[in-house]
């Protein structure tokens, strides 16, 4: 009896509105503005066009400086695209998406990392043969 | 044991026994919005997907130099190309930003118009991949042909199938805005494939970086 | 190049319409032993055929189980597949034990070499996919819902979905049985074992096909039940309030996840190598068998902790409520369970100590290895903790766990033992390996799930199961189990290799023989089991349970009825507590007992049925070359799958009077179970 009026009491505090899609509109939700997309992609023609011309023209000499700068380049890009197109940060969803991109990238570290080691090492030792081979 | 699990509300006094039902039950809860964890969700399957690039990924990585006395990437690869394609990728990432502002701007044909314009450079993407990978094996470069082209085919394949995933499923939203409208269910659909289309721009640094950039220098 | 040695059999011959199938190809018209279990699985196949149309119970199979969106239904069914595949898993033990026992002196026991490498192979894959999998998905989908105070999954169709996926991979297994052949390459198929030049037929396509069609499902239903912990827990309920359980049940489907695309990529890796002629893991044109064995580790170890997981959650849960005492070192626990997530990719090398990567290496991987035993100690020492000064109920559940703890302790150490690399350049590949992760797959997983049916089966369906046949399993099982396994760790520490058929030296074979005895037991204990829910079922109103909480539970599944209502609370429980039921009996408050509301459920749906299905009729075309089935099957596929995102209309309101009137049962019922309790006291 009491826990009745006392629910009737709640409804009227309620949204009063039994549509559910009308209640809870979600502000986590990824948005991008003009502006944003646009310095993305001016962003990333950039620095999609510097490691190009750097390997075409051959502007650096030695090739493994060459492969660091654009591992950098690549690795900038990928920032630049997380937060400009797929609008990353770490509030979205209460920070879980930040958190399970944090591990993915933890993850594919040790993976392809992980497994140029070992395959090094394995290679090397009981392979010897392998390395001229190849050339 | 017959308390703990009976109504206390009945007999006890109204404001006490209320305020403690209603501390441990949410009397007037409302439902959870429709989808409201779509978002979450789907992202963690491309966090997934980016694990299977990352196995593609790490066998190039181990077996990308082995080309068992046939061609290698100086001998095969075409920059330019690569550089074309690429620009086709980003252009169809910033039309497919102008969808996703269409949509928020609630406009159904300018969604629509620039779904499809995205749609062409998409296939026009796909097209030169698709010319790139019958150019190689004309020449012989077939995937059969070493452990680096295996995985050459197999990293680059793989985004290439995805990409031809993500026109499929442009296609059908775009038949479903047509349809439907921009509804919430139809304006989460295409948020999830604004994070997928992306994603594989994401992928396909890596690609032109690691492979074809990188392959050149080796 | 070194040249290609010939295949060990020839490739079958191909038609259009029936790809590599032919009469060639069904083992019971040769095999003396597969056409009686044929005869026998055709029988019984017919019988429950018969039976259930008879009963009339196709319809309500469909409408109420096939195509149910309910966590629990899909939780059920999760586990009835696991027990099926459970028993068609260890019937290949028994044959494996009974073949090693009696190969010696110049027998060659009764199975012939290909035959017992299919079997040994099966085992593995169906053990570790088909039951421990479907076990531990099974629990979380049934317990974390409802540990969190939600009413569903995140996505219930998914759910549906993924089981069906889960079970035609399972349905592929078990029609290798008859038609073709299983792979004869182990449970991991190393190539270039694996490989088409050593492997020509069907065996390894079944073993690819099933796991990715069954590993679809797996990768999906991790998805879910993380947005699920993450998104639909009870308001009040923060990270730190989570019960252990669902915290276990998340770092499990974050390494799902995590892991299990790794296993996909490496499976497709192979596949292309076999049906497009790539050279990934070949030994020609620059392929490397090593990347295999390196790949699907990845995948394997976190694999490992995927299983275990979840069980720990199980074991803190029973534990703490048959001491009656909140858990011990919460905090620790959780901690823990997250470390172990976060390490188990880091220590995948140790499965391949002897390939030859170096002493860097190995040594490394091997220091990784030790570091894991570190927390899973903290974690047996918070459960021994727990226990202190408990007030201890050895009911079924809290047996199974001291079980766990003796028998997974000694597994845990042997497992240290390997972690050391000079001692795994001994011990690799034999009998002890298999001793060691038998010890903590078997006690920790099975001891763990039959743990968490004793503990969750009235929850379910209302009633307790049988104490006295539970009893007799139990004490057939765990001596059985050291039984079979105590030979195998003295004989793989004097060099006896795994998956051997026969043997040259007779000193062995009393070794042998009691291992098999040991499985005798187990057998026993599994009949057990069987005759135990059996008798439950037979007699489930004297076993009846109505308050719903049985075992004076602390955590919010044992708040509701049991077995819970569709929508599993009328209202959404409130959390202040880390125990939140314990909580809320402290308290003493009740249900409230009107303000009813309409109920916001998923519909059902037949798409899951029907997508898996299709997907399993394309891992079948793959499998045996009928390439028109496999395209047809494709396209069938995609335009189903698009034709379902065409339904928008997937829920559906619960009217609050049905609420009521499901609430108002079980008023009455409590009032009821009040009086009796009054007059009795």
């Amino acid at each position: 009896m009491s826990a009745k009026n006392y629910t009737d009491l709640a409804h009227r505090h309620a949204h009063g509105d039994a549509n559910p899609h009308a209640i809870g509109h979600h502000h986590d939700e990824p948005h991008g503005s003009l502006r944003e997309y646009v310095i993305g992609f001016v962003l990333s023609v950039v620095l999609t066009a510097i490691p190009f011309w750097l390997v075409m023209s051959g502007a650096i000499a030695d090739k493994n400086t060459t492969a660091i700068v654009i591992a950098a380049f690549a690795v900038v890009q990928v920032v630049v695209h997380m937060i400009y197109f797929l609008h990353m940060n770490g509030k979205a969803e209460g920070g879980w998406n930040m958190l399970a991109l944090i591990f993915t990238a933890v993850v594919v570290l040790i993976v392809i990392s992980g497994s140029m080691w070992v395959m090094y090492h394995m290679n090397h030792n009981m392979m010897p043969m392998h390395a001229e081979q190849m050339d | 044991m017959s308390d703990a699990v009976h109504s206390s509300g009945h007999s006890a006094p109204l404001p006490a026994s209320l305020t403690k039902l209603g501390k441990f039950w949410d009397l007037n809860e409302h439902d959870h919005p429709e989808g409201h964890s779509t978002m979450l969700g789907f992202w963690i399957y491309l966090m997934s997907d980016c694990l299977i690039f990352a196995m593609l990924f790490a066998a190039f990585g181990v077996l990308g130099g082995n080309y068992a006395a046939g061609p290698g990437p100086r001998e095969l690869f075409e920059l330019p190309l690569v550089a074309v394609n690429t620009s086709m990728l980003l252009f169809s990432s910033i039309t497919y930003g102008f969808a996703m502002l269409a949509m928020q701007r609630g406009s159904v044909s300018q969604t629509q118009m620039w779904l499809l314009v995205t749609a062409v450079f998409g296939a026009a993407f796909l097209s030169i991949e698709l010319y790139e990978f019958s150019n190689l094996i004309h020449e012989g470069a077939t995937p059969q042909r070493s452990a680096f082209l295996s995985a050459f085919f197999t990293l680059v394949g793989t985004h290439g199938l995805h990409v031809t995933f993500g026109l499929i499923w442009l296609f059908t939203l775009v038949v479903q805005v047509s349809r439907k409208g921009l509804i919430q269910a139809n304006k989460r659909r295409l948020m999830c494939l604004s994070l997928f289309w992306h994603f594989l721009d994401v992928v396909w640094i890596g690609v032109f970086t690691f492979v074809y950039l990188m392959g050149m220098l080796r | 190049m070194t040249a290609v040695p010939l295949p060990a059999t020839a490739p079958p011959p191909w038609s259009p319409l029936l790809g590599r199938i032919s009469l060639e190809q069904l083992p019971f018209l040769h095999e003396p032993i597969v056409a009686v279990t044929f005869v026998g699985v055709i029988l019984g196949g017919i019988a429950l055929v018969g039976a259930l149309t008879y009963f009339r119970l196709w319809g309500y199979l469909w409408k109420e189980w096939f195509t149910s969106v309910d966590h629990k239904k899909i939780g059920v069914m999760y586990m009835i597949l696991g027990l099926v595949m459970f028993m068609r898993g260890f019937a290949d033990a028994l044959m494996m034990r009974l073949q090693q026992a009696m190969a010696f002196n110049g027998s060659d026991g009764y199975l012939n070499a290909h035959h017992y490498d299919q079997v040994f192979t099966a085992h593995g894959v169906i053990m570790i996919f088909f039951a421990a999998m479907p076990f531990v998905t099974g629990l979380m989908n049934y317990v974390v819902p409802l540990q969190i105070g939600a009413r569903d999954v995140s996505f219930p169709f998914l759910n549906n979905f993924s089981f069906w996926m889960t079970t035609g991979g399972a349905v592929l297994v078990m029609a290798s049985l008859f038609l073709g052949e299983f792979a004869q390459t182990g449970w991991l198929a190393f190539p270039p074992l694996s490989g088409l030049a050593y492997s020509p037929g069907v065996g390894v396509d079944y073993y690819i096909w099933s796991l990715q069609v069954a590993g679809v499902g797996t990768t999906l239903s991790g998805i879910n039940l993380i947005a699920t912990i993450i998104k639909m827990r009870a308001p009040g309920m923060t990270l730190m309030r989570m019960p252990v359980f669902t915290w276990t049940a998340l770092c499990t489907n974050v390494l799902i996840v995590a892991s299990f695309p790794v296993l996909t990529a490496v499976l497709v890796l192979l596949s292309l190598d076999r049906y497009v002629g790539t050279n990934f893991f070949t030994n020609d044109f620059g392929g490397s068998p090593m990347m295999y064995v390196n790949l699907i580790w990845i995948w394997g170890h976190p694999e490992v902790y995927i299983l275990i997981l979840p069980i720990f959650g199980v074991f803190s849960e029973v534990t703490s409520t048959f001491s009656g005492k909140r858990l011990f070192g919460y905090t620790s626990m959780v901690y823990a369970t997250v470390v172990i997530t976060i390490l188990s990719y880091v220590v995948w090398l140790h499965h391949f100590f002897t390939m030859g990567s170096g002493a860097s290496v190995n040594s490394f991987f091997g220091i990784t290895t030790m570091v894991i035993s570190i927390p899973t100690g903290a974690k047996l020492f918070n459960w021994l903790f727990t226990m202190y000064r408990g007030r201890i109920r050895f009911d079924l559940p809290m047996m199974w766990t001291v079980a766990f703890m003796l028998t997974f302790t000694i597994g845990g150490m042997t497992g240290v033992l390997l972690a050391v690399p000079p001692a795994d350049f001994v011990l690799h590949n034999s009998l002890f390996l298999i001793a060691h992760f038998h010890n903590v797959i078997i006690g920790g997983v099975v001891f763990g799930t039959f743990a968490a049916i004793n503990y969750w089966w009235p929850k379910a369906f209302g009633f307790k199961l049988n104490q006295f046949w539970g009893k007799v399993s139990f004490w057939c099982w765990v001596p059985g189990f050291w039984l079979a396994f105590t030979p195998l760790y003295i004989m793989g520490l004097m060099g006896v290799t795994r998956r051997t058929r026969v043997f040259d030296d007779p000193s062995l074979q009393p070794y042998f023989i009691v291992a098999l005895l040991g499985a005798v037991l187990i057998a026993a204990g599994i009949g057990a089991m069987v005759v135990q829910y059996g008798v439950s079922i037979w007699k489930r109103e004297e076993l009846k349970d109505e308050s719903g909480d049985p075992w004076n539970g602390r955590t919010l599944e044992w708040a509701t009825s049991s077995p819970p209502p569709a929508y599993n609370f009328a209202f959404t429980p409130i959390v202040h507590d880390l125990d939140a039921w314990e909580d809320m009996k402290r308290a003493g408050v009740g249900r409230p007992l009107d303000g009813y509301r309409p109920i916001h459920m998923p519909s059902n749906t037949g798409a899951g049925v029907i997508l898996a299905g299709i997907s399993t009729a394309l891992g079948f075309a793959l499998i045996w070359h009928i390439w028109w089935m496999a395209g047809a099957s494709f396209v069938a596929l995609l335009v189903s799958a698009i034709a379902h995102t065409f339904n928008y209309k997937r829920d559906y309101h619960i009217p609050a009077e049905d609420v009521a009137a499901v609430e108002a049962q079980r008023t009455a019922q409590l009032e009821r179970l009040a009086q009796n309790q009054g007059a009795a006291a």
